[in-house]
């Protein structure tokens, strides 16, 4: 009883829980602030063990980094959570895409909310993306020895504009089928490649055989299209972008961490 | 305000801080401001939703998604397999090139303008004009028959402007298909000779320590781009539709 009126009970069961074999196997360190545990906390966590554990301070200014980069993935994660969501009731197929676009809307909880955090997301982690390489750009951050990781950048702001793109056709309305046209008529034009390109009479490519049609799966916008561009833009991107990342983020910390005066 | 006391303060702390809890705080701190953005941007604004696909029923303007409307504006200017393929793959790889190309040690990790000034100069033209400028002007100026339309203006459908480009050899007062051909490729060619010889006479000392191929790529680059402006303005300002026209290609 006198345990319970002092309190010291609470600090007994505290003391039985993070003893426990469950509490020890689950959090490796505890939790008071030492330096040691500053450590720790991001060596032993796989979600932060890509950062260093310790930076320069230079790097912590928001001035200098403006926060580009992170955003970025920020809203490539989102776009991931509310794309998975999106998934569940969306059918890549001709007769049915537009009609489960507003069944989204319409009939399924929170579905507009998801469409709408998915499109947002997706345009400003393409602003964000050109924000983050303008600064990297005027801080000359690709400068040695950071040159193959700018390479990197390049072909993730590529991807980005891809999976963007892809993504732009699956509402299968007119403002998508439309502006997939326009974006790949050029296709059309590749030089050697497409058949209204130069010099295409030199190796024989149709309308129904050139790079368009490997595009598109046919000489027009069409449900091959549509799944087409669904798989693009749900498995084949994601998964290089996603690889390409990883490279990306493990490659700041490689050549020294985020750049600075020296 | 910045006082001697205050920047003592940061100079004594040390130089390297733990990323836990600096870095870890203000990333979480940033997170929950931009989901929490973006979910009231998300309850405020709708994303559109037109009529169904119809491929019967075109609509005027078509226009890609606004991110490639900077490329799909130079179609004014150039043909599609340079507009929309030959231009794109030359930014992707001028932009992976530029840290092998660019071999000013200065300026590496923080914002200095004075000691790059040309490579500044460079990248705010080819991102901010030729890239945000452009793709401004297709979202917002850009109508029916992709005229121009001011934004007071009405959008009309049948607003016709008189078409009275002529080639540059044409111009020039030459009539002869071949000639025109000749003369064509003598300008085009002769702005890239022209402009390489020039680049490398007013840089003959950095050959040496430079490289003779990088310096021969960079300068291919820049006046490709600055060859891109030449045809915007010619096309603008003197109605020149094609310098060189070919059986296989136009420029």
């Amino acid at each position: 009883m006198n345990k319970v009126k002092s309190g010291e009970i609470l600090d007994d069961i505290k003391k039985q829980v993070t003893e426990s074999q469950v509490w020890a196997s689950t959090f490796r360190h505890g939790y008071a602030d030492t330096p040691r545990n500053r450590v720790l906390q991001i060596a032993s966590n796989v979600w932060l063990h890509l950062h260093p554990v310790k930076m320069h301070r230079h790097a912590l200014r928001i001035k200098f980094t403006w926060c580009m980069g992170g955003i970025t993935f920020l809203l490539f994660l989102s776009t991931v959570v509310t794309g998975v969501i999106l998934m569940f009731y969306y059918r890549p197929v001709g007769e049915y895409a537009y009609y489960d676009m507003k069944y989204l809307q319409y009939d399924v909880p929170f579905g507009m909310l998801m469409r709408n955090m998915h499109r947002w997301a997706a345009h400003a982690m393409v602003i964000t993306v050109w924000l983050h390489m303008f600064r990297v750009f005027l801080t000359g951050s690709y400068k040695p020895p950071r040159e193959f990781n700018w390479v990197i950048g390049v072909f993730l702001v590529t991807f980005t504009l891809l999976l963007s793109f892809t993504g732009y056709l699956l509402p299968w309305d007119q403002l998508a089928m439309w502006a997939v046209t326009v974006g790949t008529n050029m296709a059309r034009a590749t030089p050697f490649l497409g058949h209204e390109g130069p010099f295409a009479e030199f190796v024989g490519v149709t309308p129904r055989y050139d790079a368009r049609s490997m595009l598109l799966g046919g000489s027009l916008v069409g449900p091959p299209a549509l799944l087409r561009f669904y798989v693009l833009h749900c498995i084949f991107i994601p998964l290089v972008a996603g690889a390409l990342m990883i490279v990306h983020f493990w490659r700041i910390r490689k050549d020294g961490g985020i750049s600075g005066p020296l | 305000m910045a006082t001697e006391a205050g920047r003592k303060n940061v100079e004594g702390l040390p130089e390297k801080v733990h990323v836990w809890p600096y870095l870890v705080r203000l990333e979480f701190l940033c997170a929950i401001i931009v989901v929490l953005a973006l979910t009231v941007w998300s309850i405020t604004i709708d994303a559109p939703l037109e009529e169904a696909a119809n491929p019967t029923k075109t609509p005027n303007p078509s226009k890609a998604p606004w991110y490639f409307l900077g490329l799909q504006d130079i179609l004014v200017y150039f043909d599609p397999w340079f507009a929309g393929v030959v231009a794109p793959v030359l930014i992707i790889v001028g932009l992976m090139l530029i840290p092998y190309l660019d071999v000013n040690p200065k300026g590496n990790g923080y914002y200095t303008y004075t000691e790059r000034k040309l490579a500044i100069w460079v990248y705010c033209f080819g991102f901010l004009v030729l890239w945000i400028a452009l793709i401004i002007m297709g979202v917002f100026l850009r109508g029916p028959g992709w005229n121009l339309f001011m934004p007071w203006q009405y959008w009309d459908p049948h607003k016709v402007v008189a078409l009275v480009n002529v080639d540059l050899p044409y111009a020039f007062g030459v009539r002869s298909y071949n000639m025109a051909l000749l003369f064509g490729g003598a300008v085009v060619l002769g702005y890239f000779a022209l402009g390489t010889a020039v680049y490398f006479f007013l840089e003959r000392k950095a050959i040496k320590y430079v490289g003779f191929l990088r310096m021969f790529i960079k300068i291919q680059l820049l006046l490709i781009m600055g060859g891109m402006v030449i045809k915007i303005v010619l096309r603008l300002g003197f109605n020149i539709k094609y310098i060189w026209v070919t059986p296989w290609f136009n420029i």
